[in-house]
């Protein structure tokens, strides 16, 4: 009998828990605990040498944690997650794992501003060079790839560019190099979107974000797709005996979960950036409604951009899921349908005019928009059931000036909004009396 | 090739005795992470390797055709090219499971071992299939793709 298909929105409640083996209960336990017992000398030895699975020590693993775990990597459609404090560490876990000292890294110029430091601060710190490229050309990709380059990284959809990044394009020029594609997929979320399909190696996410949905719980996961040859000559730290963990050869021991082991027991073992289990709790629990908070923040992000460009104090809206948006086929390939339409997630941005028409004037009316909106939260995440804004040139990029903010993406005038999950209505309400007040 | 996840359940549940053809004597090798832990689970292991004498407390044989006792599956850990005459063997002496571990795919021995009523399985491991489906590598955090509102036992 052929195996059924769960959809998502099964995967997103039933994925990696089954009732509880020692009592029964239907809803997740919370196994709030440092530590597991073993039942021998020899049972210890066992697990020690990773011959039996089983937990140890709640920074290895957790079976709380291991439910989000495998959730998002059956969300994913990969083989295998990693769970860890943050999307930050998630993405630090997986890059660590991955290159050593001279290794080179070729990546999407318009990330996430908290990974492009990783990149081009922490990691050249530890000698490992980054190359930055413009996300939207597959050619700068394969233009910068050198012998030295072990890891091709970009997001799924920019943060705060919502640029659409070709995965299957960019996968390629990663392979015919023989080195894999890590995409960062927090925007769309795994409902919309699912990188691996389309060539991506290694997922991460910040599940603070739209996994989570209630902006209450930092957390973050890696997901590998268990397709990647990692016995192709150019990773010997998974084929060779592992001199981190007494001799095991990742990839001969565990297949297609290889890397994934590697980096619970080489990388979140030794830092220790492990997520709690109270925290995977709550995490799941807003796992469990991806699928219907993402429609609906589909639905309203399309209709504030819609109301956004009719809007006369609205000098210019970007977002991908606006049909005549430069990117919105590729969007429309790669994203799943909402309302008959390819999803946008949640995540737009906009410029508000002003009546000087300069770069002065646009920044003093991004401002008082921010400061006249009444529910409208100002704080820098994103993928809350809120609907929040920020004005980048103020804050997050206040520290760049004039010239790196237009190289980061960032106009004087741009507000970035993520649209939450109150009535469209009274989002739209908020939104026009706020405008109402940029130009007094 | 068999592999959903019914069918590995029934094979797991009613092969108790594996011939273990490969079996390293060495504790990191794969072969031995195996074995060792079909033993914990209360399998009965015997180790097939004609170049050591005991392996994991079990008296090793040279082939599968010396072993003295029923055998339920034979679980190969050798180069897909070397498969076939294992398979043979496998039917010689009535063993309900050829089961070639990851990596191996030997097609001629997978379609002898069904031809002649036994079920074949290809490229994957005994062990890890055994922890996705009667848990523990779900700790590991792998897609089990089990979904399921029945208790484990």
């Amino acid at each position: 009998m052929a195996e059924h298909r769960f959809q998502p929105e099964t995967l997103a409640i039933h994925a990696g828990q089954i009732p509880d083996a020692a009592t029964g209960a239907r809803a997740l336990p919370i196994y709030q605990t440092t530590s597991f017992v073993f039942d021998s000398a020899e049972h210890a030895a066992s697990l020690f040498n990773l011959q039996t699975f089983g937990n140890v020590y709640s920074r290895l693993s957790n079976p709380t944690v291991a439910a989000l775990e495998e959730r998002v990597a059956a969300l994913e459609g990969g083989r295998a997650g990693l769970a860890s404090a943050s999307g930050m560490a998630a993405e630090a876990i997986a890059l660590m794992t991955l290159l050593q000292q001279g290794d080179h890294v070729v990546a999407a110029g318009a990330l996430y501003g908290g990974s492009v430091s990783m990149l081009a601060v922490n990691l050249a710190k530890l000698g490992i060079q980054t190359s930055f490229v413009d996300a939207g050309s597959p050619e700068a990709f394969a233009a910068a790839m050198r012998p030295d380059t072990r890891a091709v990284f970009a997001e799924t959809l920019g943060n705060p560019s919502l640029h659409v990044l070709d995965i299957g394009a960019v996968a390629e020029v990663a392979h015919a190099h023989g080195v894999p594609l890590i995409v960062d997929n927090t925007v769309p979320s795994p409902f919309l979107c699912n990188p691996i399909r389309f060539g991506a190696d290694i997922v991460v996410h910040s599940a603070t974000k739209y996994l989570a949905g209630h902006g209450t719980t930092l957390g973050g996961v890696l997901v590998e797709s268990g397709k990647f040859p990692w016995d192709n000559g150019k990773f010997p730290g998974m084929t060779d005996p592992s001199p981190g963990y007494h001799g095991v050869k990742f990839y001969e021991t565990f297949g297609d979960f290889g890397f994934t082991m590697r980096a619970r027991m080489e990388t979140l073992r030794v830092y220790g950036a492990a997520l709690s289990p109270m925290s995977a709790w709550q995490i799941l629990q807003g796992v469990e409604t991806l699928p219907v908070r993402m429609e609906r923040h589909c639905r309203n992000a399309l209709a504030v951009a819609h109301y956004l460009r009719q809007h006369p104090r609205v000098s210019w809206v970007n977002f991908p899921g606006l049909p005549d948006h430069a990117q919105h086929e590729l969007l429309a390939k790669q994203m799943r349908r909402v309302d008959g339409a390819p999803g946008g997630s949640g995540l737009l941005a906009f410029g508000v005019k002003s009546a000087a028409g300069d770069a002065e004037g646009g920044k003093r009316a991004g401002v008082k928009f921010i400061e006249g909106a009444q529910f409208m939260s100002h704080l820098a995440n994103i993928g809350d059931t809120r609907t929040l804004i920020i004005h980048p040139a103020s804050t997050t990029h206040r520290q760049l000036d004039d010239a790196q903010q237009l190289a980061a993406g960032v106009l004087p005038d741009m507000v970035r909004m993520s649209v939450g999950l109150e009535h469209i209505d009274d989002i739209l309400w908020d939104i026009d009396q706020a405008l109402a007040q940029t130009n007094d | 090739m068999t592999d959903s996840i019914s069918t590995l359940r029934r094979i797991l549940r009613e092969c108790r005795t594996v011939a273990v053809v490969g079996l390293s004597p060495e504790w990191h090798r794969p072969s031995h992470f195996a074995a060792k832990y079909l033993q914990e689970h209360g399998y009965r292991v015997i180790p097939v390797n004609p170049r050591a004498d005991k392996i994991l407390g079990e008296r090793c044989y040279a082939s599968l055709l010396e072993i003295p006792e029923r055998v339920d599956m034979v679980d190969v850990f050798r180069r897909s090219a070397d498969v076939l005459p294992i398979a043979q063997q496998a039917v010689q002496i009535k063993a309900r499971c050829l089961w070639q571990q990851i990596g191996v795919v030997n097609l001629e021995a997978d379609k002898l071992a069904r031809a002649s009523g036994l079920d074949s399985v290809m490229d994957r491991c005994v062990k890890i299939e055994h922890a996705r489906i009667f848990g523990g590598l779900h700790w590991a955090g792998v897609n089990t793709q089990v979904i399921s509102a029945k208790r484990p036992h």
